[in-house]
């Protein structure tokens, strides 16, 4: 059984440019997109901005209904299952959304709770999870919005790993990371799949990144999924000699342009 | 039976969870929250010092009791603000913050989440409602020797079950609209109050706001509330007022709940299940 599958997902959402009068348009976001990600695999998705990866994250931590196809994880129907999946999946995003005047501390305690995990026992884990993710122990009482963004993202991979997920969404983790925080974190990212036999989305438009965390590549371009291999292969493939030749070669455009 | 049980387990860690962090949330804005108590203070003042002004005008009134009639309405008036507050934060404010997307992909029940923003609602609520009662009668010195404190209190926590059924209806509304939604809170509240009986007696009402006054639960509330605390009608003589708080309370909560889902779904189907909405 594939960990994720995915099978002719598609995503649409209603525009309307302008007032409450002008006529609504349906921009499709995914396009018949179909993978599988096996049980430990690293699959990572490049794209730029606006190419469907959010969507396609968002679809599968339940926060958006399809408009056909289907997506399962490990076997439950992502769309008719939500909670068997919600217990299955968590995420971290570009984003690293917090209560900002709650601590490190506070914040993760909420999280938490949502997975069943009493005070006892985040009492002694989260330290023990900040300690690893190198966030300092002085810091975990400190409101968040006095954090450095690098560290913020440091809490939102402890938040992630706090309750153990078997497949984890990651979605820009390192955009906008100073080199240090980018290499820490994907050292991390590392060592939760080593241990925790973790399956990983990756979406991102770095592809050092792409290159250097996972196993297959995935490019995604106007919702479309058009092409899906090993970097080698795909450079293979394509005739190209870098990765970023044969994202070119793919899509007809640069993936800076992002 | 086993499974079931720790499912339980599961949800109600999860309630608590919401509460916990409502707590840590009143913790760090502690002084906002004053700030926005002194202003529920100064405008059940205002309210409240109408029964002087009538009697200084030549009006045959009992100052004591209008006084306590119009206090009761000022805080019955506060307590639901922040009842809808709260439970119309349970959108806003994740949305504001961002933690939106994490707070609903998590295994948490609906009901539960909202259940456990509605538990502390009330707790938060009843505090503070006993505090400007407090004050404000104190500030009056009014007379207060025979009020059924005990049986006020129990008719107010039965009103909160109808309350926090409208609030979830109200809780959805962000989620449609992020600009405008969390102002509709206001709206249910003035509404709400307005057909209740507040301020004056529910058969001033033209006969068609009368009718509605007989679905608000607000208006059970109110007379309980009154009955007990200006009559000092024990909980023998509530019932009165507990029955049809329940009947309604059956009511809301299923519908604020079916209510919020389908607003839930509107919000993946269209994508506005996210910061930015």
């Amino acid at each position: 059984m594939s960990a994720v599958h995915v099978r002719d997902l598609r995503k649409e959402f209603v525009r309307r440019d302008g007032g409450f009068l002008r006529p609504r348009r349906r921009v499709v976001a995914l396009n018949d997109v179909s993978f599988d990600v096996a049980r430990g695999e690293c699959l990572a998705i490049l794209g730029q901005n606006g190419s469907g990866k959010s969507t396609l994250v968002r679809l599968l931590s339940t926060l958006l209904l399809h408009e056909g196809g289907s997506a399962e994880v490990f076997g439950h129907d992502v769309f008719t299952e939500p909670r068997e999946v919600r217990r299955l999946v968590n995420r971290v995003s570009v984003e690293a959304s917090f209560f900002k005047k709650l601590s490190a501390a506070e914040n993760l305690s909420y999280a938490a709770r949502f997975y069943g995990m009493t005070a006892g026992e985040t009492r002694s884990h989260i330290p023990e999870i900040l300690e690893r993710v190198g966030f300092p122990a002085d810091r975990r009482t400190e409101p968040m919005e006095n954090l450095s963004r690098g560290m913020q993202q440091k809490v939102a991979l402890a938040r992630a790993l706090l309750t153990q997920p078997v497949v984890l969404l990651l979605d820009e983790p390192t955009t906008g990371l100073d080199p240090r925080s980018k290499l820490e974190v994907q050292a991390f990212i590392r060592e939760i799949r080593a241990a925790h036999d973790a399956t990983v989305l990756l979406c991102t438009h770095d592809l050092a990144e792409a290159e250097a965390l996972a196993d297959r590549i995935g490019i995604l371009d106007g919702g479309e999924l058009v092409a899906l291999d090993t970097a080698e292969a795909l450079k293979e493939g394509y005739g190209a000699a870098t990765l970023e030749e044969a994202f070119f070669a793919a899509t007809g455009h640069e993936l800076e342009a992002a | 039976m086993r499974g079931s049980s720790l499912s339980f387990r599961h949800e109600f860690i999860s309630l608590a969870g919401v509460v916990e962090r409502n707590v840590y949330l009143v913790r760090r804005y502690i002084w906002w929250d004053l700030a926005f108590f002194l202003w529920t203070v100064a405008n059940a003042l205002t309210i409240v010092f109408i029964a002087k002004g009538v009697e200084a005008t030549g009006g045959k009134i009992d100052v004591n009791r209008v006084t306590t009639t119009l206090l009761i309405g000022a805080v019955v008036w506060a307590y639901l603000g922040i009842i809808f507050e709260i439970l119309t934060e349970t959108v806003g404010w994740e949305r504001w913050e961002g933690t939106i997307e994490y707070t609903f992909m998590a295994p948490l029940s609906r009901p539960v989440h909202l259940f456990g923003m509605g538990v502390f609602a009330v707790l938060y609520g009843v505090v503070r409602a006993a505090l400007l009662f407090g004050i404000v009668a104190a500030f009056f010195r009014l007379d207060l020797a025979g009020a059924d404190y005990a049986s006020a209190l129990v008719v107010l926590v039965v009103a909160s079950i109808s309350f926090m059924g409208i609030g979830m209806m109200t809780a959805v509304l962000p989620l449609i609209s992020p600009e405008k939604g969390m102002q509709f809170g206001f709206i249910a509240q003035g509404v709400l109050l307005v057909v209740s009986g507040v301020y004056y007696p529910v058969d001033v009402l033209p006969q068609a706001m009368q009718w509605l006054a007989v679905i608000s639960p607000a208006t059970y509330a109110l007379r309980g509330m009154r009955e007990g605390i200006l009559d000092g009608a024990g909980m023998g003589a509530m019932w009165d007022e507990i029955w049809p708080l329940l009947l309604i309370g059956a009511v809301t909560v299923p519908l604020g709940l079916e209510v919020f889902r389908r607003g839930e779904i509107h919000a993946k189907r269209h994508g506005k299940l996210k910061r930015s909405g």
